[in-house]
């Protein structure tokens, strides 16, 4: 631990500031310039491992060797296109379809950016509020990454630490959807995260997965048991809930595919636009238009589930 | 993240607020409580602070060189009084009850709205000598929910009705302060939201429950939490008293902890027995027995808050510790606890001896330190 040093206490300064005792009765002009905003983030605390966020890296590295890897590298056998549309350095949101009941697809994505970029970030993905109130999510979600989708929480992390933020605009109605409606985007919200990349002057990355609908296909939800078990959905698939909580992880050997696309730079738009309704829905749009063809375009060609 | 270097704080600190020279005349409400008896220790440090006056409705806690105490209770009138009489220009209350523990419902309620109007009523007034309010609140006015943002800036104010009768009250405080604002722009309000304070010498429900052989938690969760150190607290009520600093800041320590990380720093074992459902059915019984968690900690232990520090380190405010540090320091100070127990003797209040010091002309005022433990060993800073 450091020691106190004088120069960190209000006390010091006072001497410092005799020149600029002139200006004394003037209004307080606070300064809040964006590099100002940053440069009074925390800093960091080397002995820590656990960020102010929750994430914890020792419980990441323990999740990333003892499941991810085998998931990632033989089980879904990931496979990756256009890993430069991810930025390596300053904010950026990724925008993503949604599948799968406990779903896989946000553990291969930040994987794959472990994996195969040549910056490899820390990916924060945005959940619902629900999980820090379900006891044991609670507790693991913010370990591994998790963070509450709150456009506070968003703007700080784009705009303020610079930071890659995962985002499912579909939120539960894509993880929710039955087998039958695979691939199909459901409605991304009402643009929120568009307004937030705008707000933070980030980049926006659509990308695409396709696999995780057939990883752990949902047949049925069950309403009643959802209400029992207080959980936000109870889904029916080849494990759960057949296995108890494990047949969570019961995901069938699909093969994935992640396609990054081309970026849409939000920086020139200003952060005035956020406020344009318009804009937001019409870039909310294009954002999933371009999901949904590339989305289409790779089922086109894949020949197999399982082979790819 | 940014690890900061020198030069850039450097610059940093030139854009700081100015400083005030007119703090000349201070009132320190609550002088008795914790906060008041440091604050006042504090002023009298700085010599151009001419006049330090503490009221509370108890005997000082603390001892103390040239502040001059008067026992009065909230009384609007007297506390006018008091403030035209002496032309206070300052007036830095400190009285506010933050916790459930250290004062019954009813007695808290008087204290924290009642009070908080009196104080203000004494300040009002067209020909009141007060240009500036300094008020500590608490991080308890944002409360702690599940969809709260992971960091509370001043701004946001509380996404949900208050909980607990104590939030209530402190929710109650601050809108009159802000109305006092409002309504005299020729005084400078200040407002502090404290963040939970940790060190050696507070009595907070944190310190309390981290000095239990294990600490508790709520089963399958582990909450952000973030602390702030006493003398940093300290530190930011004297920063507002000598800078210009109108408006709401937070004060809490750099950084936000998982509760394991930070009972971890204690090496105390974690001891998850509360259960998530029904944990005020479990605490009801438990309070018979004398273990009591304040109401307002249930959130916490659950959801955790976290605040954004950075408007307060706008005005050029530094922190001395951490939040890991401030837990650290607490650390340190139970592994003495044992050593060092029974070595101190607790000041009490003497009317008459504090009197004589102060006034008898056969005291010898112009040798520093003549009074033991009360003698500053700081720079008076000259500003």
């Amino acid at each position: 631990m450091a020691p106190v040093s004088p120069e960190r206490t209000s006390l010091a300064r006072a001497a410092e500031a005799e020149l600029a005792a002139e200006q004394a009765r003037l209004p307080a002009v606070p300064d809040r310039t964006p590099e100002r905003r940053r440069a009074d983030l925390p800093a960091i605390e080397p002995e820590r491992t656990i960020d102010d966020w929750g994430r914890s890296e020792w419980m990441e590295s323990l999740m990333d060797r003892g499941l991810l890897d085998f998931f990632y590298h033989y089980w879904f056998r990931v496979e990756v296109e256009g890993i430069e549309n991810v930025p390596s350095d300053g904010g950026a949101l990724l925008v993503s379809n949604h599948a799968g009941a406990l779903p896989p697809d946000a553990a291969m994505i930040s994987k794959a950016i472990r994996e195969e970029h040549p910056n490899p970030r820390p990916l924060y993905l945005t959940v619902e509020h629900f999980f820090k109130g379900y006891p044991g999510f609670s507790m693991l979600i913010p370990k591994l990454g998790g963070v509450a989708a709150h456009p506070a929480n968003v703007h700080r992390l784009l705009y303020d630490e610079e930071q890659l933020v995962l985002v499912f605009p579909e939120g539960r109605k894509g993880s929710e959807k039955l087998y039958r409606d695979r691939y199909r985007l459901r409605r991304f919200g009402r643009g929120g995260f568009v307004e937030a990349a705008i707000r933070a002057e980030a980049k926006l990355v659509p990308l695409c997965v396709v696999g995780a609908e057939e990883a752990m296909p949902t047949f049925a939800q069950i309403d009643v048991l959802r209400r029992l078990t207080g959980l936000i959905y109870f889904p029916i698939t080849p494990t759960f809930p057949w296995l108890g909580p494990l047949g969570m992880l019961g995901y069938l050997p699909a093969k994935f595919k992640i396609r990054f696309l081309e970026p849409i730079d939000t920086s020139e738009l200003g952060p005035d636009a956020a406020e344009d309704k318009a804009l937001v829905q019409i870039l909310a749009q294009e954002t999933r238009a371009r999901i949904q063809e590339n989305l289409h375009e790779m089922l086109a060609r894949r020949r197999s589930v399982w082979r790819g | 993240m940014r690890v900061e270097g020198d030069d850039e704080s450097e610059a940093l600190a030139q854009r700081a607020a100015p400083p005030d020279e007119g703090t000349r005349r201070v009132l320190v409400t609550g002088l008795s409580t914790y906060w008041g008896g440091r604050l006042a220790e504090a002023l009298e440090g700085f010599e151009h602070v001419e006049a330090i006056i503490g009221v509370d409705r108890e005997a000082p806690t603390r001892e103390l060189e040239r502040t001059e105490f008067v026992k009065v209770s909230n009384q609007h009138s007297l506390i006018q009084r008091i403030v035209r009489a002496a032309e206070i220009d300052t007036v830095i209350d400190t009285r506010l009850v933050v916790s459930s523990l250290t004062a019954p419902p009813r007695l808290a309620h008087e204290n924290n709205v009642i009070g908080t109007l009196n104080i203000l009523a004494a300040c009002t007034g067209p020909d009141s000598p007060v240009r500036k309010f300094i008020f500590k609140s608490s991080g308890h006015c944002y409360g702690a929910e599940q969809d709260d943002p992971a960091f509370f800036t001043e701004e946001m104010g509380r996404p949900h009705p208050p909980r607990t009768a104590l939030e209530r009250d402190i929710l109650e405080a601050e809108a009159s302060v802000t109305e006092f604002a409002e309504k005299t722009p020729a005084v400078d309000v200040t407002i502090l939201r404290c963040a939970n304070v940790l060190g050696p010498d507070v009595d907070t429900a944190f310190t309390r429950m981290f000095a239990l052989p294990a600490v508790p938690m709520v089963l399958g969760f582990d909450p952000r939490i973030q602390f702030v150190h006493e003398d940093d607290v300290v530190h930011a009520l004297e920063h507002a008293a000598f800078h210009r600093v109108p408006g709401t800041y937070n004060v809490a320590g750099d950084g936000v902890l998982a509760l394991s990380e930070a009972i971890g720093l204690l090496a105390k074992p974690p001891l998850p027995l509360l259960p998530p459902w029904g944990t005020g059915l479990l605490l009801a019984p438990l309070k018979r027995l004398g273990l009591r968690m304040p109401d307002e900690m249930l959130g916490l232990l659950r959801f955790g808050r976290g605040l954004d520090n950075r408007r307060l380190k706008e005005t050029g405010f530094h922190y001395a510790f951490t939040t890991r540090e401030a837990v650290l320091r607490l650390a340190e100070h139970f592994r003495l606890v044992p050593v060092m127990r029974g070595g101190e003797q607790a000041y009490t209040y003497e009317r008459e001896v504090e009197e004589f010091l102060r006034w008898s002309p056969h005291v010898r005022r112009d040798q520093p330190g003549d009074r033991g433990g009360a003698s500053t060993d700081r720079e008076p800073t000259p500003i």
